[in-house]
């Protein structure tokens, strides 16, 4: 355990707020080397983050990042106004602060089914909701979508019975406040 | 449809449609279609540099001495990473730069060709922002772009990358007036919200019994009606106000409001006015860890207004009860205008006995020294060297260590823009070449470079840049042999072992001149000081004077790295009880 004489003098105070999950979404000009920009704010000054995001989403050449982090209220204001200083960003909202929002995420999971596992594992998918893509080598993989949690305790329940690998996108979030954000 | 040009005299073009009357430069492969645009022109003169550090710092010297932007030119590869520790000095020091690199042509571009690097992807970190201009029909409205970032908002280091076959390639030129800049991509003040906080802010100070002014950098670097502003704001309260490294000036240091430098190595009188206080005005200050010190212990029965252009500052160190984002000039327009159509005031007898308090605090008498043998005491050659250059139009520079820190003590800066020294990222060799620039963009003034033996060693190359352009700078080297502060510090915390801090095998400073063509001098005792000083100052050539001080001198007061600013050392022979050697050893 940290002993309390170990913290460093320059350690701010005792930390003000408790460490929470935020979801911060970033409108950014999409131009070469935008995504590096924050990513490097975010490891030069040590910030940690859960998952990350980007897309285009406008034919403005506008993109959206999507970040996701654990801290207090004050780390996640200073994450925040650096990300406000890179030139190409537009606009931070940190969905925490904004009380509602939606989000979700994608998982694509293959699964190696055998005969024994095959009726048990399709079931949990139904149950889930899990949608099956077809492809040429016809193997079986898994589509969900949704929140974060109910994709967790798919992957839990699915990998007792088989044999998983798995991508998942990092959710993305949006205000459901309905607002005129952009100029 | 206009004429259209190579990419490289698109950049001269620029260049010379944004004002740029100097560069600083070192060519090289990628450049070469730039540096031969250069040759036929002759309204823009380039400064060859001996080595492209010594680019990005006379540029930098350059800027803060003239309030315009810094021009660097440097070639792809080795030219560029050698501009990164120039590009983050000028970053955590908030100069404005606009650096030109050239990169290989774009069909090379990730193969690993000659000199070939990612100078975009390493100079991210260090510069505002940066390009790869892959389109010659987009170099210009770029690089007008690069101008407008540099000195927009905080300013600072803005690259612009350009593969040598853009600069070949024939474009459009286009005029700074036809760019329009998207507003995200500038500083955007938060009017509305500043006007209930400015009011707050004037309410605590009339309200405060024990106020301090802590003026910072941002103070300069948002203009001289700005710094004019602070001073009739500081002399209508009646308050004391300390400076930092980089606002020296802003109060003349004659002022009797002015406390002198806070932090590490400030006044005694002013740190413990800082940490006494109840409200704290911050104009243009970062709470820098060498201002602040020990942070839990900071200041710690004070409320505190910080006035910052640059949002990322609020509540970065320290949290700040009034928070207020806005240039200077233009907040401490609207702090005046309702403090005297409101008619606010100080409580003078409030005032009265925390003056009175300072006083006593004052009579430690934090600087003084012992100059009795005939052996120069670094500060007693500081103190000379004011003395005989203060009726002189004077800028000094400054590289990084004691003579930086004895130069902030014992030189008294009456204005602005007359200290120009490398104060974020303390970067030795700074001295020198900032020097260089100050002196192209101030020909008639006297600059000196303040320097120490192990400092100017760093950028010495520059000799030849200086004699070159017949630039009459002076550097005044306080040679003690030693990596002055490192041999401090390892005195104070590491039991007197003296790791790699003897600079064994130093020049003969005088032949060195000499050798480059300039003038050498030599000071050994006391009484040699005033006569070296006077005739560095005479001579029109680039002179060293050669200063062999005290070598075990030490740099006081001083609080240790992790004590608080009630915990100042006024001499090595003070004990430091709160903080044992072995955790101030673990900080920086």
């Amino acid at each position: 355990m940290m002993n309390k004489s170990d913290k460093s003098v320059y350690d701010s105070p005792t930390a003000v707020s408790d460490v929470k999950r935020h979801i911060l979404t970033i409108l950014v000009d999409n131009e070469p080397g935008v995504l590096a920009r924050v990513v490097g704010m975010i490891s030069g000054r040590g910030y940690n983050i859960d998952s990350l995001n980007v897309a285009e989403v406008s034919k403005e050449h506008l993109s959206r990042i999507t970040i996701v982090a654990q801290g207090t209220n004050e780390v996640i204001e200073q994450i925040q106004s650096q990300l406000m200083r890179i030139v190409p960003v537009h606009d931070v909202i940190n969905l925490q602060d904004e009380g509602s929002s939606v989000e979700a995420e994608v998982a694509l999971v293959y699964m190696y089914i055998n005969e024994e596992n095959k009726k048990q594992a399709y079931q949990i998918c139904d149950f889930y909701r899990a949608r099956k893509i077809e492809n040429e080598h016809n193997s079986t993989i898994f589509e969900i979508a949704g929140a974060s949690e109910r994709i967790d305790t798919f992957i839990k329940d699915i990998s007792k019975i088989v044999k998983i690998k798995i991508v998942r996108s990092g959710p993305v979030a949006i205000s459901t406040l309905n607002k005129n954000e952009e100029e | 449809m206009s004429k259209e040009i190579n990419g490289s005299e698109i950049i001269l073009k620029s260049l010379l449609d944004q004002g740029v009357e100097v560069i600083f430069g070192y060519p090289g492969g990628a450049v070469l279609p730039i540096y031969d645009s250069l040759f036929k022109q002759n309204s823009i003169k380039h400064v060859l540099v001996r080595q492209e550090g010594g680019a990005v710092h006379a540029a930098e010297g350059y800027a803060r001495s003239s309030g315009k932007i810094g021009v660097v030119l440097v070639t792809s590869g080795p030219g560029a990473t050698n501009v990164v520790t120039g590009l983050t000095d000028a970053m955590m020091d908030s100069v404005p730069i606009v650096c030109i690199t050239g990169q290989v042509p774009q069909h090379l571009i990730g193969s690993d060709a000659f000199q070939e690097c990612d100078t975009t992807g390493i100079t991210r970190p260090c510069t505002k922002h940066n390009y790869l201009v892959k389109d010659v029909n987009k170099l210009s409205s770029v690089i007008h772009e690069a101008f407008v970032i540099a000195n927009n908002g905080r300013p600072g280091p803005v690259l612009v990358d350009v593969p040598k076959d853009v600069q070949f390639a024939k474009g459009e030129y286009l005029e700074p007036s036809t760019i329009s800049i998207q507003k995200h991509r500038l500083f955007d003040p938060a009017v509305k919200e500043n006007e209930e906080r400015v009011e707050e802010a004037v309410k605590l100070i009339a309200n405060s019994k024990k106020p301090i002014f802590y003026i910072g950098g941002g103070c300069v670097n948002s203009g001289i009606k700005a710094s004019k502003l602070v001073r009739d704001f500081v002399k209508i309260t009646g308050a004391p106000a300390t400076m930092t490294l980089m606002g020296l000036g802003v109060l003349p240091s004659s002022s009797e409001y002015s406390l002198g430098m806070v932090g590490m190595h400030g006044m005694y009188e002013a740190n413990l006015a800082m940490h006494d206080c109840d409200i704290m005005i911050n104009i243009g200050a970062r709470f820098d860890d060498r201002v602040t010190g020990r942070l839990d212990a900071f200041s710690p029965n004070s409320k505190k207004i910080h006035i910052d252009i640059d949002a990322s500052n609020i509540n970065k160190a320290i949290k700040v009860d009034v928070p207020i984002v806005g240039d200077v000039e233009t907040i401490m327009q609207q702090i005046m205008n309702i403090w005297n159509n409101k008619k606010y005031s100080t409580n003078a007898d409030d005032l009265n006995k925390w003056w009175n308090k300072i006083e006593t605090w004052k009579k430690a008498d934090c600087l003084d020294f012992d100059q009795t043998s005939d052996m120069i005491k670094p500060q007693q050659a500081i103190k000379r060297l004011y003395e005989l250059t203060k009726d002189k139009k004077t800028i000094i520079t400054t590289d990084v260590g004691q003579h930086q820190m004895w130069t902030a003590q014992y030189y008294k800066f009456e204005e602005t823009n007359k200290l120009i020294t490398s104060g974020g990222l303390g970067t030795m060799g700074y001295g020198f070449p900032a020097a260089i620039g100050a002196q192209i963009a101030n020909p008639k003034a006297l600059v000196i470079d303040i320097a120490g033996d192990a400092s100017i060693l760093m950028n010495i190359q520059e000799m030849s840049t200086a004699v070159q352009h017949k630039l009459p700078v002076k550097i005044f080297i306080l040679n003690n042999e030693y990596m002055g502060m490192v041999r401090q510090w390892q005195e104070l915390l590491h039991g007197g072992r003296y790791s790699e801090s003897y600079t064994d095998s130093l020049p003969d400073f005088v032949k060195l001149a000499e050798s480059f063509k300039a003038k050498g001098l030599r000071a050994e005792k006391a009484s040699e000081l005033d006569q070296v000083i006077k005739e560095m100052i005479e001579s029109d050539a680039t002179v060293i004077a050669d200063i062999m001080v005290d070598k075990e001198e030490n740099c006081f007061p001083m609080i240790q790295s992790g004590s608080a600013h009630n915990e100042m050392l006024l001499n090595k022979n003070q004990k430091q009880d709160k903080l044992s050697p072995e955790k101030g050893k673990v900080l920086v």
